[in-house]
């Protein structure tokens, strides 16, 4: 079953300095999409923590924002690693961060 | 409260213990290398990975504190599992890959890839020391001071027991044993929280309104002996103990009780009702020490609100300087994580930076679970009368009684296996900066693969050692707040090199050595003239700690992080055009 068996693997870095560019990219939007949400929750909560007492879905905003920067995390977290995904076969994706449409290989090189 | 240790909590731990080792035993005829040793040979599939994560993240302060602090204080200790695991966020999408593809053994290697600087392999190595002692400490007195009422066996006991099975889990087989054993404590931890918060739903909110739940309580602490509500304190006939205290007083339209709940509609519910919490007062008189426990009934809205504990009591007051206490401590916890010794080695233990990628989108899905979890588990114990007065970190193991022996002694055992999880982590990540960085970095000496293996042992013997006197020295220390210190001092010394290394083609030898020291200096020397120092080390009331104190805040993260990422823009430029000297 894959993740679980503990055999030995060959290394297969691969050094491919355009997918590391790459990587290193999606890696520092995502970051920065989520540290603003996070210093929005840290702001509200020091300087206008009144706004945590409004009410969403029946309970506060300040359960409702900390369950969803948890939740988003993870989502977050996997949209990295599909964006990071190994793009070797030539497969049409879409970038959602341009929002353009294009081979994997295009894209790597914008 | 006096602990009721069973026989079945004791059966149940041993058990584990029993397999703890057996694992490790089983793992260390394979592991002979220092590849082996140190980094697992990078041969774990990165799922075990992703829950051996968890397994090394959630120390005791994780499981027992927040749940106490929630249990105590409602929403306030939700900001610790928020900002815990926000961090995440940084490891996954800016240190993991870099870090991953340009070392080896320990975060010092990639520090140090464009480089080969002694200073550097020096700087980080302390740092990753440092570090890693700060967080043992309160490991290993939780273990001292979970043992009691646990197991009924005394401090120093919890204390060598657990420093005596982590050695030899770490002196097996390394950080494959480590894995394993880290492996199984994350998977038990998120899957037993899961099944008290179903426990907890199932049974839904009930009104308790007897007068004695709501009776105030006193506990009065003479010479030797202690009177608890007017009464010696024991369980004879004549004597009392303080009642386990936490109820809801009113539901929403006057329902009595609520039937099975889903986790919103629990929410929901609580947030109309009414909770009774308990304030203490304390004071001094010829008698003795005299605290008195007052019920406090509270709206539920409130509870689900931040600004309770005193620690964040200064959101909803005027000053400014509580507020940025809190934004300090916030970004502490989110640049803490991913600048963790013991946390980035894990990543030298998977084949490549996919594996990392994907270990750590694991590590986040089980943590996170877990820390929704601990909402659900603090507010249970805060509604089912399950909370000591004396000691708040007995929440979850007392709501766990609160549903069956076999539960409290399952949830007592993994609070104990929580314990060897993290700590046998640390210690792998001391013993790898003392031979892989210090040794063999910086002092150069010349060890082969075989001996670097013996030396590796042999120090995490010898930490292991310093731990077991530490955890026996700091008895009775209120240790929890060395975490958080161990979060502000490992971001404002590592993160500004591992980010600024790996984004700006300008930075020098000099600088990075430069940040990782001014980073920890700065942030060491902030705390310790601190309020909060002054208050918890040096016994200042907290009156008296406010007005000594000689910083405005306690948390120093605001001021010490981007300290340390000036430190390396200035220390760089300055240093650029000197030509390499070593």
């Amino acid at each position: 079953m894959p993740g679980f068996d503990h055999v030995y693997h060959a290394p297969s870095e691969h050094d491919d300095a355009r997918e590391i560019a790459r990587n290193a990219r999606y890696g520092l939007w995502l970051f920065s999409l989520y540290f603003a949400i996070y210093a929005a929750f840290v702001g509200l909560n020091a300087f206008s923590p009144d706004v945590m007492s409004t009410n969403i879905a029946g309970v506060n905003l300040a359960v409702v924002y900390g369950m969803g920067l948890i939740g988003a995390a993870l989502l977050l977290a996997l949209l990295y690693c599909w964006l990071c995904r190994d793009r070797n076969a030539p497969a049409a994706s879409w970038d959602p961060l341009s929002g353009k449409r294009g081979s994997g290989d295009a894209e790597v090189g914008r | 409260m006096i602990p009721q240790p069973t026989p079945l909590a004791i059966a149940v731990f041993l058990v584990f213990v029993a397999i703890t080792l057996g694992l490790s035993f089983y793992f260390g005829a394979k592991a002979k290398s220092a590849a082996g040793y140190f980094a697992a040979s990078g041969q774990i599939p990165w799922f075990v990975n992703g829950v051996a994560f968890a397994g090394d993240y959630l120390s005791a302060a994780s499981f027992l504190g927040i749940c106490g602090m929630i249990s105590r204080f409602g929403y306030d200790g939700f900001l610790y599992s928020i900002g815990y695991l926000a961090g995440w966020v940084v490891a996954l999408f800016v240190i993991a890959e870099p870090l991953k593809r340009l070392g080896k053994y320990t975060f010092a290697d990639a520090l140090n890839s464009r480089f080969q600087s002694r200073g550097i392999t020096f700087a980080a190595g302390i740092s990753a020391l440092v570090v890693s002692v700060f967080y043992l400490i309160p490991q290993m007195v939780g273990a001292g001071a979970l043992i009691l009422p646990l197991l009924g066996l005394p401090h120093w006991m919890g204390v060598v027991t657990v420093g005596a099975v982590v050695v030899m889990i770490v002196v097996t087989a390394g950080m494959v044993s480590t894995t394993y054993v880290q492996f199984i404590k994350g998977g038990l931890l998120v899957v037993f929280s899961g099944i008290l918060t179903i426990a907890i739903l199932q049974r839904g909110l009930k009104v308790d309104d007897r007068p004695e739940a709501s009776a105030p309580q006193t506990y009065l602490k003479t010479g030797g002996s202690v009177i608890v509500n007017g009464l010696p304190q024991g369980r004879k006939p004549g004597e009392a103990d303080l009642r386990p205290v936490g109820h809801v007083s009113k539901l929403p339209g006057g329902a009595k009780e609520t039937g099975p709940l889903s986790p919103w509609g629990y929410l929901e519910t609580l947030r109309d009702s009414e909770i009774v919490l308990w304030s203490e007062t304390k004071s001094k008189s010829e008698g003795g020490d005299l605290t008195t426990y007052s019920p406090v009934p509270t709206p539920g809205a409130d509870v689900l609100q931040p600004g309770r504990h005193p620690m964040f009591k200064g959101l909803r007051g005027e000053s400014v300087w509580p507020r940025l206490n809190f934004v300090s401590l916030m970004l502490a916890l989110f640049c803490g994580t991913a600048s963790l010794p013991h946390i980035l080695i894990r990543y030298y233990t998977v084949k490549d930076q996919s594996a990392a990628r994907w270990s750590t989108v694991v590590g986040i899905a089980t943590i996170g679970a877990f820390y929704v979890l601990t909402l659900f588990l603090g507010l249970g114990a805060m509604t089912s009368g399950t909370i000591d007065l004396t000691d708040s970190n007995m929440a979850a193991p007392l709501l766990a009684r609160n549903f069956g022996e076999l539960l409290f002694a399952i949830i007592s055992a993994i609070a104990f296996t929580t314990v060897l999880g993290t700590v046998s982590g640390l210690i792998v990540a001391a013993s790898g900066a003392v031979v892989h960085d210090l040794l063999t970095g910086v002092l150069k000496v010349e060890l082969t693969d075989h001996h670097k293996v013996r030396v590796g042992k042999f120090v995490a013997v010898i930490v292991g050692v310093v731990a077991i006197v530490l955890g026996i020295w700091f008895k009775g220390f209120n240790a929890s707040f060395l975490v958080g210190w161990a979060f502000s001092v490992a971001a404002s010394a590592n993160l500004p090199s591992l980010v600024m290394i790996l984004f700006w083609k300008g930075t020098t030898k000099h600088g990075v050595t430069a940040a990782i020291l001014a980073g920890m200096l700065a942030s060491l020397g902030w705390i310790l003239v601190s309020a909060e120092a002054f208050q918890n080390v040096y016994g200042y009331s907290g009156d008296d700690a406010a007005k000594a104190a000689l910083v405005p805040f306690s948390q120093p993260g605001l001021v010490t992080i981007p300290l340390g990422f000036l430190t390396l823009v200035v220390v760089s430029l300055l240093t650029r055009r000197a030509p390499a000297t070593e």
